[in-house]
């Protein structure tokens, strides 16, 4: 079976993020870019289930600006056999939304088939949470979202799901789609040699026309601002004093 | 102009979710419908009723709702759609599943996580971790919204609005409930809670949690948990309050053995009141208290305990 798993390239998530003057966002140039967290973890769940003989290619996909392709570089360190880039965008702080995304990425599925997509639950930088359910809408599939754990057999995926009251576990036939919470696995690091390996792999570009999509916007970013933020508090020194003055200060005991 | 909005419940009770949820959609202008698909859900549908702003109450009872499964649910939301302008849900994780796969079979964009309602198709939500606030302008013929349910007071429960009963439409079969995993417990629940306290790595173990579960009784508190605190083990899953977690906003937050990630700010620097016990005065956390302690948590929780 084949697996697909689309990547994003993100802000790394160490970085303090700023907003910028002018209101039209946050300021992307010159600083440090990485893959979005939770598209690590479903790469090395990929990886896993290959490992495990349940997967016999494993093509990773980025929608966004050509230097993505550092991005998809890495999973192919990390494992990935081959990429497709496919350039949406010239601006890296021109976000492609989901539902395109999501539109372009069915026409991979069409093309390729894979027997399973495995994304991320949330992108760190629009935090939307929204791509894979929309992918999986749009392929009239099955969707196992915030999976925690996942045991694949013929023709079906059982899935744990990380939901507010707990868990909840649900049987889903593939093909479907995936979304990955954090504690599904620890992604591994490329090792050098395989970094090294990566550079050979191949990795195609394209664009949303090749799949029939075109990058449309539905929102439009009115403004984009700092947070309100919080008036300087003060330390106290003992714990009687904190509850003191909870009580009489702040008047929330 | 109206609204659908998709009630949360267990076929037993009402989310508080819905009630604050109810609040962001009276704001988007019209009439209100709120929607109750569950195996057995008429007494829900009646308390929806009762809810202040809501105009009339959809009662979808079948057993193909009851678990909360996406594609049977977000078929029947998808068969009522065309009578509504905005369809919203609150931003819990079953909203969250559910509302971005309406909107694609619709072709619209679902807007995430609204913080706050500017008009009918403008709206505010937190980007980059509540780091940045993006206000959007909707441009698809339907506004496809879920709600963040800490930046919304729950509304009344002064109305009287009539209970409809509608048909499940057909089962598309895509999906089969096996089991829930609930850890039940009697404290109150995290996102409506008027007091919650977090336990960190700091916390070094699922037994020294004790200490924080012995002040949250004290004090008829909520307990939650950094992302560290519950991949080490040292609490379920549905504590963990950030970004990626639960989104808090209580009259007071007291954060224990946390070092203040920004993606655990997220989750909770909207609290009225915040409280950091550290050990380590640099501690991040500190910069968004109203109140930091520099101490050892196995000092201070057992001294909070007893002073409460
Ligand atoms: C994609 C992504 C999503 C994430 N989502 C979330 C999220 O939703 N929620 C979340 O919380 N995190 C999230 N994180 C993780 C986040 O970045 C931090 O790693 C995490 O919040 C750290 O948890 P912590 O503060 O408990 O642990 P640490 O950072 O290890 O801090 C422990 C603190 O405890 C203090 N301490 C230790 N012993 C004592 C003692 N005896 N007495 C007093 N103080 C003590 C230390 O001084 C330290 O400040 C996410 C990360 C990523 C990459
Ligand atoms: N531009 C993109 N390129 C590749 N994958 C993406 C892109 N945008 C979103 N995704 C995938 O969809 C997941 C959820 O993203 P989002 O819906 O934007 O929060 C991510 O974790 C990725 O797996």
């Amino acid at each position: 079976m084949k697996v697909l798993v689309p990547v994003k390239r993100v802000i790394d998530y160490n970085v303090k993020v700023r907003v910028k003057a002018d209101q039209s966002g946050v300021d992307l140039a010159n600083v440090k870019m990485s893959m979005n967290p939770f598209d690590e973890i479903a790469v090395e769940q990929a990886i896993r289930l290959k490992e495990a003989g349940q997967v016999t290619e494993i093509v990773v996909v980025s929608i966004g600006v050509e230097k993505s392709q550092e991005t998809l570089r890495n999973a192919l360190a990390m494992g990935a056999d081959r990429a497709i880039l496919v350039k949406a965008v010239d601006n890296v702080e021109d976000d492609v939304e989901p539902l395109t995304v999501a539109k372009i990425l069915k026409g991979i599925v069409d093309e390729e088939q894979p027997g399973l997509v495995i994304m991320g639950k949330q992108a760190i930088d629009n935090d939307m949470n929204a791509t894979g359910q929309m992918l999986s809408a749009l392929m009239g599939w099955s969707q196992g979202t915030f999976a925690s754990g996942l045991e694949l057999t013929d023709g079906s995926a059982t899935v744990t799901r990380e939901v507010d009251g707990g868990l909840q576990v649900i049987k889903i036939p593939t093909p479907c789609v995936l979304t990955v919470d954090l504690r599904l696995n620890e992604p591994r690091y490329a090792s050098l040699p395989n970094i090294m390996k990566a550079k050979k792999k191949p990795l195609e570009v394209k664009e949303p026309g090749d799949y029939g999509a075109s990058v449309e916007k539905r929102l439009t970013i009115v403004k984009v601002e700092e947070p309100p933020a919080r008036k300087a508090g003060v330390m106290v020194g003992s714990v009687e004093e904190l509850v003191e003055k909870l009580k009489t200060e702040a008047g929330v005991l | 102009m109206a609204v659908l909005l998709l009630a949360e419940h267990d076929n037993a009770t009402l989310n508080d979710a819905t009630a604050k949820t109810v609040t962001a959609a009276a704001q988007m202008g019209g009439d209100i419908h709120v929607l109750c698909a569950g195996s057995d859900c008429g007494a829900v549908a009646a308390e929806a009723a009762k809810l202040s702003g809501v105009t009339k109450v959809l009662c979808a009872k079948d057993p193909a709702y009851g678990h909360d499964l996406a594609e049977p649910l977000a078929d029947l939301i998808v068969s009522l759609a065309g009578d509504y302008d905005h369809i919203v849900a609150s931003a819990t994780t079953s909203g969250k599943n559910v509302m971005p796969r309406v909107a694609a079979l619709l072709d619209c964009m679902v807007i995430s996580d609204i913080s706050g309602v500017h008009s009918a198709d403008t709206f505010e939500r937190p980007i980059y971790a509540g780091n940045a606030m993006a206000t959007v302008q909707s441009t698809d013929a339907k506004k496809i919204i879920t709600v963040r349910g800490a930046s919304f007071d729950v509304a009344a429960m002064d109305g009287s609005a009539a209970v409809e009963e509608i048909g499940a439409v057909a089962n598309p079969g895509l999906s089969e409930w096996v089991e829930d995993k609930v850890v039940e417990s009697n404290r109150p629940e995290l996102t409506s809670a008027k007091i919650v306290i977090s336990g960190g790595r700091g916390m070094g173990s699922a037994e020294n949690f004790e200490l924080v579960d012995k002040v949250a009784d004290k004090l008829g508190a909520a307990v939650g948990a950094s992302r560290a605190a519950v991949d080490s083990g040292y609490a379920p899953n549905d504590y963990q309050v950030g970004q990626t977690g639960k989104v808090v906003a209580p009259e007071l937050y007291i954060a224990v053995g946390i070092s203040g990630a920004i993606q655990h700010l997220a989750g909770m620097k909207d609290s009225k009141v915040i409280v950091a016990i550290n050990k380590d005065e640099e501690a991040p956390i500190f910069q968004v208290a109203d109140y930091g302690l520099v101490a050892d948590l196995f000092d201070a929780l057992p001294k909070l305990e007893s002073a409460l």
